[in-house]
């Protein structure tokens, strides 16, 4: 196995009113490039902080974190992150968001129209081109999501973070973006780690699920191949015994040996 | 307007026709009324909302005036507001005449201190904005303006101009100063309020961005920091001007406070209250103004 984006006993403490509080403790995660990886936890287990470790947000203070065989040494953007709740800059339109992170990543290299261009293109890949002058306060809550997805895609990164990109939105809006972001993973080739508390969407997205125990020092618990065959398709997949077999394996990791704990929000 | 119009066509029409229609001649269709058609729904709706929210507004200003003609009538050395109107009339039926250094008229007393008040409120701007992004951005140069500032904040505008005239030598340029120190302080506590309470996720796209300090002010501090420094900017100058009145009164020349103060000496209370209405007017447009502005640069 290729090692592309290594975590080893990566631990993360912070220092809180209350004295230390121990989020994270030897985490140790391989991953390949290509490969479509997400967490998956209770609340408060973790996740997004360990996502927030790879992107740079958060100094780890233990372990090594590597991506390609560099030290992870704050964000930057070859680490493109979709954040939870999309934060694009409201004064800015849905294409000038997205061009802020196209001029600082090939702004040296390429001329002005080869990066509009490539503005636009991105933007074309995630079904947005209507809606490109448009500023965020006048676009759908799924729309703003994809414009988020489309400004961590057009810096061409080499791990793609997602921190629950889907959860603010409807169930229907949701599959419909799931399916959209399979098409564009695989158009793209992209390696991509994903934090979701959704069973369904992370069984029907990955290649790994990881599994994560509970909070405070909180650790990988379970890490489940999801061997379904590329592409995958929703309606089929409901069929499908396989599926029903994984999907229950994470319920049961989940709800039977990971109880959510009661004082958790 | 008559409702039939004869001329030699339409009397031929009438003399012409025969003495009875026959029934089988229609009526032309009846013609919906005009209150009856969508257009006129509209404008009945319109009128009718219009008067709805003038009758408040206009019903306090009829009390206001009741009120002050009543305590006109008691007091004879206050004119009541019909005297007043007039002597307005007159008074602004000329707003620009020039009779000497005292003696101008009330529009140019006006620009001088709208004059006044944008030099020192200008300059106010131009050293309140950044010191209070500075302040905003940098939590050591915070502490440090701290206890400064909150000493100086509270101080009366007036108590500056002793200091000012020490200082500067002339009265203009002490007024100036005045409006300055009292002024600037909204400005610097709103820019560094609008800076500290940037969202953090707004500062983690800049960071994975990986955005040079430039960016980040054009494309994300500023744009999310102006709608505070507007309301800085708003209350401000309703600081300025409000001192712009006691300073001119006491450093004289060519203003609307001093006039206030030469018409007090002149004991024509009729202008005085002109005055007061137009600092009250002149201080609502202001900010009224301001206010435009800062919807245009409303994001959410």
């Amino acid at each position: 196995m290729e090692k592309y984006l290594q975590i080893e006993n990566a631990g993360m403490v912070f220092n809180t009113k209350k004295g230390k509080f121990i989020a994270l403790t030897d985490i140790n995660l391989n991953v390949e490039q290509g490969e479509f990886i997400t967490l998956i936890g209770h609340s408060g287990c973790g996740k997004s902080t360990l996502l927030n470790l790879v992107a740079g947000l958060l100094d780890a203070t233990r372990g090594l974190l590597l991506l390609g065989n560099k030290e992870i040494k704050g964000p930057g953007p070859e680490r493109g992150v979709v954040f939870q709740n999309h934060s694009l800059l409201p004064w800015l339109t849905a294409f000038e968001n997205v061009y802020l992170a196209v001029e600082k990543v090939f702004g040296g290299r390429e001329s002005k129209h080869q990066l509009k261009s490539r503005t636009q293109q991105v933007l074309e890949l995630v079904g947005l081109t209507h809606a490109a002058n448009k500023l965020p306060g006048e676009i759908s809550g799924g729309m703003k999501q994809r414009v988020g997805i489309a400004r961590a895609l057009a810096m061409e990164p080499k791990v793609l973070l997602l921190d629950e990109p889907f959860g603010a939105l409807d169930a229907l809006n949701r599959a419909y973006l799931q399916d959209e972001l399979m098409k564009i993973v695989a158009a793209t080739k992209s390696t991509v780690l994903m934090v979701t508390h959704d069973v369904d969407e992370a069984v029907l997205l990955s290649d790994r699920i990881v599994m994560m125990t509970n909070g405070p020092a909180a650790t990988i618990g379970e890490v489940l191949e999801v061997d379904l065959p590329r592409p995958r398709e929703r309606l089929q997949l409901a069929h499908e015994p396989h599926y029903h077999a994984l999907r229950s394996n994470v319920l049961e990791f989940l709800y039977s040996r990971q109880m959510r704990p009661k004082e958790a929000a | 307007m008559n409702a039939i119009t004869l001329n030699d066509n339409s009397l031929n029409k009438v003399i012409s026709a025969p003495e009875t229609m026959t029934l089988t001649e229609r009526a032309p269709p009846r013609r919906t009324p005009y209150f009856e058609t969508d257009q006129g729904k509209n404008l009945i709706g319109f009128v009718a909302t219009v008067i709805k929210k003038a009758i408040p507004p206009l019903l306090g200003m009829l009390l206001f005036v009741a009120l002050w003609a009543v305590i006109a009538n008691t007091n004879k050395s206050i004119p009541g507001p019909m005297e007043t109107w007039l002597s307005a009339i007159q008074l602004f039926s000329d707003p620009f005449y020039d009779k000497g250094p005292n003696d101008k008229g009330i529009g140019w007393n006006i620009l001088n201190s709208l004059y006044r008040v944008g030099l020192g409120f200008g300059a106010a701007a131009i050293v309140g904005i950044p010191l209070g992004f500075l302040i905003g951005r940098f939590e050591f140069l915070s502490r440090m303006m701290s206890p400064i500032i909150s000493i100086l904040r509270p101080v009366s505008p007036l108590a500056w101009l002793p200091i000012g005239l020490l200082v500067l030598q002339k009265a203009e340029p002490a007024s100036i100063w005045v409006i300055f120190i009292s002024s600037i302080w909204p400005m610097v506590l709103n820019t560094a309020a609008g800076v500290k309470r940037i969202p953090q996720d707004y500062m983690n796209v800049a960071r994975v961005l990986n955005l040079s300090e430039f960016k980040v002010f054009s494309k994300i501090l500023f744009p999310a920091v102006l709608p505070y420094v507007l309301t800085g900017v708003r209350l401000s100058i309703g600081v300025a001007w409000l001192v712009i009145v006691a300073a001119e009164m006491l450093t004289g020349g060519v203003g609307i406070g001093f006039w206030v103060w030469d018409e007090w000496n002149n004991l024509n209370v009729a202008h005085i209250i002109i005055a007061i209405f137009v600092v009250g007017i002149v201080g609502l447009l202001l900010e009224q103004g301001l206010m435009l502005i800062a919807r245009r640069f409303n994001y959410e």
